[in-house]
């Protein structure tokens, strides 16, 4: 029956072609277009206007070789590594709180945990930059009036992105904390219940049933995460220009300088090209660890 | 809404037990502590957006202001041009908005209701957009946009970002969910392809039209990379960049800062209020964001 069904839908051609129309010009415009010609600008040294000379592997060999590269490459691992398991908890964290039977006023939380998403990047940026200003923050304000001594949030490179990996962290977790949400709200009752017969304790069981149920959810959440926060550029920008200096400058933002602030756009386009490939990278690993993990 | 719709978690047998008091009160007071902490930053920037300049770092801090003022926010308004900036993004936002549901809406339900081999091969395309974000591809994809008679104008901000596999998924999900029978009897009855899909099946997805207009008008009101790269006149600014540069200036005019702020997360935590539900129910399994 459904495959007779299908059969007879093949007939169809031109009213899927002309439904798909809008995103496959898109798609051909802004994916393959650039992609093609990125790959092709990054064995020149073009500069936006004029001609685009061939220079072969030079931009990646120069790339291979700049010491301002690999700080941003691991700054960026850096960041990542610390933003995607605090959101993880966090976000896991709330949701859990959110869907759990004993806690009360949920509904007021849940708004307040959420508020955050609408915040952009820079704004999100701004509000943690003003709570962690050097001469004039909440926090240092907070840390003297103790007795202690005012922190160097700004112009100390690892507290500077400490206040990103923050900032990060509170604005990721909204989003995240939906998917659990929605993850949680399915983990069948009945598991739950022989638990209780068997006399298990609510960490037992958020580990031997909770945690392998939502397991799916989590593989996507952390991949997902993964992949926003290695191309995080405005709340950077909006805390502290990925200062002090240049040392916090992460792997988008130096794409950005290369190709923007300095017009190369050859060199931008081999850089580009390694964060895809990273990026790829990560997502294959990923998904193999969570097949294997699923079988 | 959770409270509403009882999660299976809550119809525990012993939930309510007299002995769960302790866990309810452990519970709840471990979620409000960690509402505060969600919740202080933001407030302690609004509070701090109706102090008058002088006050703003004059030590010792106080959570409320002492003399309540709007100056920050006539000074953000009078000085800085943020009239125009919203509607800019305004601008920016409803049109990408709507084209990205146009375009979603009818990829999803090609995806969903007709089995021809390209469409599965268009699908994998689609999908590998999230993987091929515009960060992995910045400086050729401002070549083509400029190419294309685009740059420095909004038109070259909305129409990269129209094409979305979150928003397209979501639709297909949707549509595989109706059943087979409605396309058939509209068939029989003799009603095109097309007219099925605009007349029958788009009022369907209602809630998904509201549930991706919310997050495609959030997403580009708070865009920032693309539309700097693309606007190079101040008079095209998005909201985003123009508060960047107050930002990346050399002293920061904070009390600007905070009004400007704080003015250009209104309208989105309006409409979040209005369509909450939209958001808090949204059907996200297909996992996707942009």
């Amino acid at each position: 029956m459904v495959a007779l069904t299908r059969r007879k839908l093949n007939h169809y051609t031109a009213a899927p072609l002309l439904m798909i129309s809008i995103n496959l010009v898109l798609f051909l415009l802004f994916f393959v277009w650039p992609a093609v010609i990125g790959l092709n600008y990054s064995f020149t040294s073009y500069t936006g206007v004029g001609t685009a000379p061939y220079v072969g592997l030079a931009n990646y060999q120069r790339l291979v070789d700049d010491p301002a590269f690999y700080a941003s490459l691991l700054r960026t691992l850096i960041y990542t590594g610390s933003v995607v398991p605090l959101t993880f908890v966090a976000s896991l964290g709330t949701a859990y709180l959110l869907v759990s039977p004993y806690t009360k006023g949920k509904s007021v939380a849940r708004v307040i945990f959420f508020l955050p998403w609408l915040i952009s990047p820079i704004i999100a940026g701004v509000i943690w930059r003003w709570i962690f200003g050097e001469n004039f923050g909440l926090v240092n304000f907070v840390i003297t009036e103790l007795g202690g001594k005012a922190l160097p949030w700004q112009s100390n490179a690892n507290l500077s992105l400490l206040v990103v990996i923050i900032a990060a962290t509170w604005t990721n977790t909204a989003f995240n904390m939906l998917l659990f949400i929605a993850a949680l709200k399915n983990v069948p009752t009945a598991y739950y219940e022989a638990a209780d017969l068997d006399g298990a304790g609510s960490w037992q069981k958020f580990r031997r049933i909770t945690l392998p149920a939502i397991a799916p959810t989590s593989f996507i959440v952390v991949l997902l995460s993964t992949l926003h926060t290695m191309k995080e550029y405005g709340l950077i920008v909006a805390v502290n220009a990925g200062g002090p200096g240049t040392e916090n400058n992460l792997i988008v933002q130096y794409i950005y300088n290369t190709g923007f602030k300095r017009a190369q756009i050859g060199y931008a386009s081999a850089a580009s090209f390694v964060l895809l490939l990273i990026l790829m990278v990560i997502a294959v690993v990923q998904l193999l660890a969570g097949r294997r993990k699923g079988s | 809404m959770a409270v509403a719709t009882k999660p299976p978690a809550l119809r525990r047998p012993n939930a309510g037990k007299v002995g769960d008091v302790p866990r309810k009160l452990g519970a709840s007071t471990i979620m409000w502590l960690l509402a505060v902490v969600y919740g202080f930053p933001g407030l302690w920037f609004l509070l701090s957006s109706f102090k008058p300049a002088g006050d703003l770092f004059s030590y010792p801090l106080t959570m409320f202001p002492k003399h309540w003022t709007v100056s920050g926010y006539t000074q953000a308004w009078t000085q800085f041009d943020v009239a125009r900036y919203f509607l800019n993004t305004l601008m920016v936002a409803t049109a990408a908005t709507a084209l990205t549901i146009v375009a979603s809406a009818a990829a999803g339900y090609a995806l969903a209701m007709y089995r021809n081999w390209w469409l599965k091969i268009f699908a994998v395309c689609i999908l590998a957009t999230t993987m091929l974000p515009a960060e992995t591809i910045l400086a050729p994809l401002f070549v083509v946009v400029r190419d294309l008679g685009l740059y420095n104008s909004l038109s070259g901000v909305v129409v990269p970002a129209v094409i979305t596999a979150t928003g397209t998924f979501m639709f297909r999900q949707f549509f595989v969910t109706v059943p087979n029978d409605l396309l058939e009897a509209a068939r029989i009855d003799g009603a095109s392809e097309l007219k099925t899909f605009l007349r029958i099946m788009l009022p369907l997805a209602r809630p998904i039209i509201l549930t991706l207009a919310i997050f495609s008008f959030q997403w580009r009101w708070n865009d920032y990379l693309w539309p700097l790269i693309i606007l190079n006149d101040p008079k095209q600014f998005t909201l985003q960049i123009g508060v960047a540069s107050i930002v990346g200036a050399q002293n920061v005019n904070w009390s600007v800062l905070l009004g400007a702020s704080v003015l250009s997360m209104l309208p989105l935590i309006a409409i979040y209020l209005v369509f909450q539900k939209y958001v808090m129910n949204a059907d996200l399994n297909a996992g996707l964001k942009d």
